[in-house]
């Protein structure tokens, strides 16, 4: 659906709610840069909420938790995943359909929920702390990764991987040199999507994590309820250029693969 | 066969600055089966898309019918387009996507059950009514898209490249059903393929066409017997494309040697291109033709057999029904009216064109 | 090639582990009380005026939020749909950004410019029109979900109406069709699978949302969210708590099996 007129009320319309989407964001990098802790008075640039934040151990900890978790549970999850998928794509159809089902429960129940669940879990069993946080993000982003890498798998892998037997390549070698480059663009975006939901997630970290520990999100939850620290503005905005370069960097990486060729 | 339904005058039309269209004139008439064959990028899609009103041109104007539609939308105009990818409604089923024009045009409950039950039976479907359009094969697909064009009465039906997905034994079952369909209905068939032998079959003219230029319009006959340049003959059938030199009227020289022809009116020695259909050939014992050349392979292909002979430096292409062994030494000859003469196209340009296929 | 099915099995133990077993384990808190004793009273509980009132406070901000995502994405996805690819893509990207920022963050920023004294009200005043007291109010969470689930709308529905073939839309026009038909019975039907995936996908993290109505709504509004996070972090009736989510997720499955009849919700949600 590519190649039509939008007319001037449409391009008001995307404008408007472009403004609306971004505006709370700008106001919010604005005032990270403002010395006056008020947020509708001016009080001139300052760089000192950034050099508060960079002395808060407090937000370091956090945002050290936060990378750890989610580059270790995105990572941990990718591999479960692929593996799951290859291990399910020579199933029956019917043990796919209810494994599958099993998987989707984290993505479609409410995070509460979820949280809740994995949180009696250790409490009964272990104690809460980073271990509990990891498990149940790598929970929360395996389902996201199968979704991934499933379809990848169905169409043509299983194809080349027979080929590639039958030009006398041993299993492990045909799997690493033929069908592991086929389905990485589905592992890729897989990682992607688990380690974006893990670094958003807010919920489920809340109830899975120990005392005194705190990842970014629960971390501004607990300034949030206290009154607003201009320290948190500053964490956003820095936290919103990393997002907006790894993007461009993700964009980038995408750009360069072959294009399909259009008619 | 009547008067002109359709007129294109002075047509250009350019995407990204690649000119697809250039000043084309093009006159279609009444209950005509016409084809737009050229290779892909030749602009024959583009001028179907004209037709159909999804592209505006940026010069020229479109008469249909006497009036001038250039500006008409698709919707508000009397012709039917059967896709190149079908483009049936996934979510209807074939009934509903039979009935879609029928309904917009505000017709009578009975009128269009009647209309369905009469397209599904014009394209032997009886029955398929309830099923979904993605469950049905190709070729079944294919009718549904023509079913669903006609039972709007159009003027014109717009076929672009309908069989191009389709295997080869269903390709040419569905060739005689649109000609059938086409004598049935009374209508006019634009019709776009890049494969010569449909566009032989099927057509009453047809258009060659390439960059964007019409190269020759005419029967299908005078296609394959006269084509008009060295990319027309080439596009159409096999053939062998030779360098030659016209030494009179009546009189051609090709590699060195003299051959009657029966052209006239190209001047004394002057160059020209010959064609010479490999059907045309004449093989014989070494000395009893004009040119003699040694068989280099033979291929069967059921109704004849297809050899190469090489022969005074140039690898003749030959179609015959007696074979010769690999090696053997043959004579080559060819009827006077079997030489087709051609003008050496005017520019290095064309050239490139004609050699591009 | 049996050895193959041997790879799912480090997933399997761990779906067994992960997500069966603590579901049990709420089943089983949910039905039992503290000294172990079997009671359905945890599951009742829901019939409980401030309970049933929590529950019917969720689930109206969250077909709330819902409805007006819909209606502010749905056109947004049409509209960027028929942008050039290029063009359509960045802008696309452009649109579901925000849904990278931290979570947490939009919630700040919403409260930021909601609060008494904060941007939106200054802006009021310099109009010269009164202040709103906007914060702790159903109204601020209502806008406070609804900008941070907006693009999660956006995302499936923009997908399903990119898959639309052009084709399809020319053979519309081609059969008489005006631009209302066409988008009646070929775009709207066929965006259809993005809606619901886009409804399943705003629906589900606002009727369980606790932490936007803690942070906009302050103590004054409980969600069903609140009452269940309250009963884990304050009251430590863990029974009821399980109890209460046992009732949520029960909810939450109903409700999707309504919405699912026509789709499966996978359909949109990769990038």
């Amino acid at each position: 659906m590519k190649r039509s007129r939008t007319s001037l009320l449409e391009r008001c319309y995307v404008g408007l709610i472009f403004f609306l989407l971004y505006a709370p964001i700008v106001i919010l990098i604005i005032c990270s840069f403002n010395a006056s802790k008020s947020r509708v008075v001016w009080g001139g640039f300052t760089l000192n909420w950034y050099t508060q934040l960079f002395e808060n151990e407090e937000v370091l900890s956090a945002v050290r938790t936060s990378l750890a978790l989610t580059f270790s549970a995105a990572l941990l999850a990718t591999v479960l995943g692929t593996l799951a998928c290859i291990g399910l794509s020579v199933m029956k159809k019917r043990t796919q359909q209810g494994i599958m089902s099993v998987t989707n429960i984290p993505m479609l129940n409410a995070d509460i929920v979820t949280g809740i669940a994995i949180m009696l879990l250790f409490t009964r069993f272990w104690n809460l702390g980073f271990l509990s946080m990891l498990a149940a993000h790598v929970t929360l982003g395996v389902p996201y990764v199968i979704l991934n890498v499933m379809p990848k798998l169905n169409q043509t892998s299983r194809q080349i991987y027979d080929a590639a037997l039958d030009l006398g390549a041993s299993p492990v070698y045909a799997f690493i040199k033929v069908v592991l480059p086929d389905i990485m663009p589905g592992i890729f975006s897989g990682f992607l999507l688990a380690f974006t939901i893990s670094l958003d997630d807010f919920v489920i970290t809340y109830f899975t994590k120990g005392a005194g520990i705190n990842t970014i999100s629960t971390m501004i939850y607990q300034q949030a309820r206290r009154g607003i620290n201009p320290e948190m503005y500053a964490l956003s905005t820095i936290l919103f250029l990393v997002i907006l370069l790894v993007l461009w960097i993700v964009n980038r990486i995408q750009a360069s693969r072959p294009q399909e060729s259009r008619d | 066969m009547g008067k002109n339904l359709i007129d294109l005058t002075d047509i250009t039309k350019t995407w990204d600055g690649v000119c697809v269209l250039d000043e084309m004139n093009l006159s279609i008439k009444e209950n005509e089966f016409l084809t737009l064959l050229g290779p892909s990028g030749c602009g024959k899609s583009t001028t179907l898309r004209i037709l159909g009103g999804f592209v505006t041109p940026d010069k020229g104007r479109v008469i249909f019918d006497g009036k001038d539609i250039t500006n008409v939308p698709p919707n508000k105009r009397n012709l039917n387009t059967v896709f190149q990818k079908y483009a049936l409604f996934p979510h209807m089923t074939v009934e509903e996507n039979i009935a879609f024009g029928l309904k917009i045009s505000g017709k009578t409950d009975q009128y269009i059950k009647d209309k369905i039950a009469y397209a599904l039976k014009l394209v032997n479907l009886q029955g398929y009514e309830k099923r979904k359009p993605t469950l049905l094969s190709g070729g079944q697909q294919q009718r549904i898209a023509i079913a669903r064009a006609i039972v709007n009465e159009p003027k014109v039906l717009l076929l672009d490249e309908p069989l191009g997905a389709l295997d080869l034994k269903l390709r040419q079952d569905m060739q005689y059903e649109l000609i059938r369909l086409k004598n049935e209905l009374g209508i006019t068939f634009i019709y776009v393929t890049h494969d010569q032998e449909e566009a032989l079959t099927m057509s009453d003219t047809v258009v060659v066409m390439n960059q964007g230029y019409i190269q020759q319009m005419g029967t299908p006959e005078q296609i394959y017997n006269e084509p008009e340049n060295a990319f027309v003959a080439d596009f159409i059938g096999d053939s062998n494309i030779l360098d030659a030199t016209m030494i009179r009227d009546e009189l051609v020289e090709i590699l060195g040697v003299k051959f009657p022809c029966v052209d006239t009116g190209f001047g004394c020695s002057k160059p020209v291109d010959v064609v010479i259909r490999p059907e045309d050939l004449i093989l014989s014992a070494p000395g009893n033709g004009r040119m003699d050349g040694t068989v280099t392979s033979v291929i069967f292909k059921g109704v004849h057999y297809e050899m190469e002979v090489m022969a005074n430096g140039f690898e003749w292409l030959i179609q015959s029904t007696k074979s010769y062994p690999v090696g053997t030494e043959v004579s080559l000859d060819v009827d006077p009216y079997n030489i087709q003469i051609m003008h050496k196209p005017a520019s290095e340009d064309e050239k490139a064109v004609a050699i591009d296929e | 090639m049996n050895k193959r099915k041997l790879l799912a099995g480090p997933y399997l133990v761990w779906a067994v582990g992960f997500i069966i077993l603590p579901l049990l384990i709420v089943l089983y808190y949910g039905l039992t009380r503290a000294d172990g004793s079997f009671t359905l009273e945890n599951l009742t509980a829901i019939a409980d005026p401030i309970h049933l009132k929590a529950l019917g406070q969720s689930l109206l901000i969250a077909l709330g939020s819902t409805v007006i995502s819909l209606v502010i994405a749905y056109p947004l996805a049409y509209i960027l749909s028929k942008l050039q690819s290029g063009r359509g893509g960045i802008m696309y990207m452009m649109f579901i950004l925000p849904m990278w920022i931290n979570f947490m963050l939009r919630v700040l920023a919403i409260q930021m410019i909601l609060s008494n004294n904060g941007l939106l009200n200054a802006l009021l005043t310099f109009l010269h029109l009164p202040a709103q007291h906007l914060m702790y109010s159903r109204a601020a969470i209502l806008i406070g979900m609804t900008y941070d689930y907006l693009p999660f709308m956006i995302l499936p529905i923009y997908n399903a109406m990119c898959k639309i073939d052009r084709d399809l839309l020319d053979a519309a026009a081609d059969l008489g069709a005006g631009r209302i038909v066409t988008f009646r019975h070929v775009v709207l039907p066929l965006s259809l699978p993005g809606v619901i995936s886009g409804i399943i996908m705003v629906f589900i993290p606002s009727i369980s949302e606790f932490a936007i109505a803690d942070i906009l709504g302050g103590s004054k509004i409980l969600l069903i969210g609140n009452v269940i996070e309250q009963e884990f972090s304050l009251s430590s009736n863990w029974n009821l708590g399980s109890g209460l989510s046992v009732i949520l997720m029960i909810f939450i499955f109903i409700s999707m099996a309504v919405m699912n009849r026509t789709d499966s919700p996978e359909e949109g949600l990769t990038i």
